[in-house]
C-alpha cells in the first residue's frame, strides 16, 4: 500500500540531490548530469501520482508524459552537450590566440 | 565558498519540504473524478486499445506534436553548433558479427513495439527508441554514418513525424473534423500513420544527436572507417 509513497519519497530525494548538486557544483558536465538526476526524479513522482492501487489500472496521463519526457531529455542532453562541446572548443581557440 | 553552499543547501532543504508538502496534498485530497476515470470511459472513443497510447495520439496529441517539434529543435541545434566528431576505429570481427546479428534485431523489435502499441505497452517513443539504439549499436561499431541515409535524406526522416503529424491535423481540418480530431472509423489507421512517420524522425533524430554534429559529408555515409 505504502510502495507508491516509498517510490515518490526516492522521486524527491532524486530531485533535491539534483538541484543542489546542480547549484553547488560548477562544471557544465556535472551541472548536466545533476539536471538528468533531477529528470529522473519528476519522472518517478509523476510515476508514483499515476498509481490508483493495486485493483486499478494506473493513470496513463502522467505515463504518457513520462514516456515522451524520457525522449525529450535525451535529446535536450544531446543538445547539451554539444553546446559544452563547442564552448570547450571556442575556449581552446582564445586559449591559443 | 563555504557560506555559499550551506546557504544552496538550506534553500534546497526548503525546496524538498515545500514539494513532498505538494505531494502529500496532491495524493491525500479529495479524490473527485480525475483523469484516469475520464481517460478509461473515452478509451474507445480514440481508435487504440491502450490508454497510453489514447492519450498520447488522440486525447494530448497537439502535446505529442510539440514534443516532436522539440526533437527537431534540439538536432537543429546539434546540427548548427558544428560537425559531428570523427569516427571510431573499426570493430574487431567479433563486436562487428554480434553488430550485424543485433541491429536487425533492434529494427524487428522496433517494429514490433510501433505495432503492439496499440493495445498494449508499447508505441513510437519506444519504437523510436530502439531505432536509435540500433543507430548507437553502429557508431560503436565503428560505422561513422551510423546507419543513417545521407543528409538530403536524412533531413527529410528527422521533419517526417512533424511533418506527417501536422499534414494529418490540417487535413482532418479541411475535412470538417477539428485540428488532430479523429474519425471514429479513421482514428486507428491516422494513428498507425502518424506513429510510424514519428518513429522513423524519432529514430533518426536519436542516432543522429548521437553523432554530435552534422556528418562529413565527404563520408560516404556506409563504409567503416579506416
Amino acid at each position: 500500500m505504502t510502495a507508491h509513497l516509498i517510490y515518490a519519497a526516492a522521486g524527491l530525494a532524486l530531485v533535491v540531490l539534483g538541484a543542489w548538486s546542480f547549484l553547488v557544483h560548477a562544471p557544465l558536465l556535472r551541472k548536466l548530469v545533476a539536471l538528468n538526476v533531477m529528470g529522473a526524479g519528476v519522472f518517478h513522482l509523476l510515476i508514483s501520482v499515476g498509481y490508483r492501487g493495486l485493483d486499478a489500472p494506473p493513470d496513463p496521463v502522467p505515463h504518457a508524459l513520462v514516456l515522451t519526457g524520457i525522449v525529450v531529455a535525451v535529446s535536450a542532453t544531446a543538445l547539451a552537450v554539444a553546446f559544452g562541446q563547442r564552448l570547450e572548443g571556442s575556449a581552446g581557440e582564445q586559449d591559443r590566440d | 565558498m563555504k557560506r555559499r553552499e550551506a546557504a544552496i543547501t538550506a534553500l534546497v532543504l526548503v525546496l524538498s519540504v515545500v514539494l513532498a508538502w505538494a505531494f502529500w496534498n496532491a495524493f491525500s485530497g479529495p479524490t473527485g473524478d480525475r483523469l484516469a476515470e475520464l481517460t478509461a470511459t473515452r478509451v474507445p472513443e480514440s481508435g487504440v486499445t491502450n490508454p497510453v497510447t489514447a492519450v498520447l495520439l488522440n486525447f494530448r496529441a497537439y502535446d505529442t506534436l510539440l514534443e516532436l517539434a522539440v526533437l527537431l529543435a534540439a538536432i537543429l541545434g546539434i546540427w548548427a553548433v558544428g560537425k559531428a566528431s570523427p569516427g571510431f576505429l573499426p570493430a574487431g570481427a567479433v563486436l562487428r558479427a554480434l553488430v550485424g546479428l543485433i541491429v536487425p534485431l533492434l529494427i524487428i523489435a522496433g517494429g514490433y513495439m510501433l505495432w503492439v502499441g496499440g493495445h498494449a505497452p508499447g508505441g513510437a517513443f519506444q519504437a523510436g527508441a530502439l531505432l536509435g539504439a540500433a543507430g548507437v549499436t553502429l557508431r560503436l561499431a565503428g560505422y561513422p554514418a551510423a546507419g543513417l541515409p545521407p543528409e538530403a535524406l536524412l533531413r527529410v526522416t528527422i521533419g517526417l513525424g512533424v511533418l506527417i503529424f501536422t499534414l494529418c491535423g490540417v487535413a482532418l481540418m479541411a475535412l470538417g473534423y477539428g485540428f488532430l480530431t479523429y474519425p471514429l472509423d479513421l482514428a486507428k489507421w491516422l494513428i498507425l500513420v502518424i506513429e510510424t512517420a514519428a518513429t522513423l524522425s524519432i529514430g533518426a533524430t536519436l542516432a543522429a544527436a548521437y553523432l554530435g554534429g552534422r556528418a562529413d559529408p565527404t563520408d560516404s555515409g556506409d563504409g567503416v572507417t579506416r
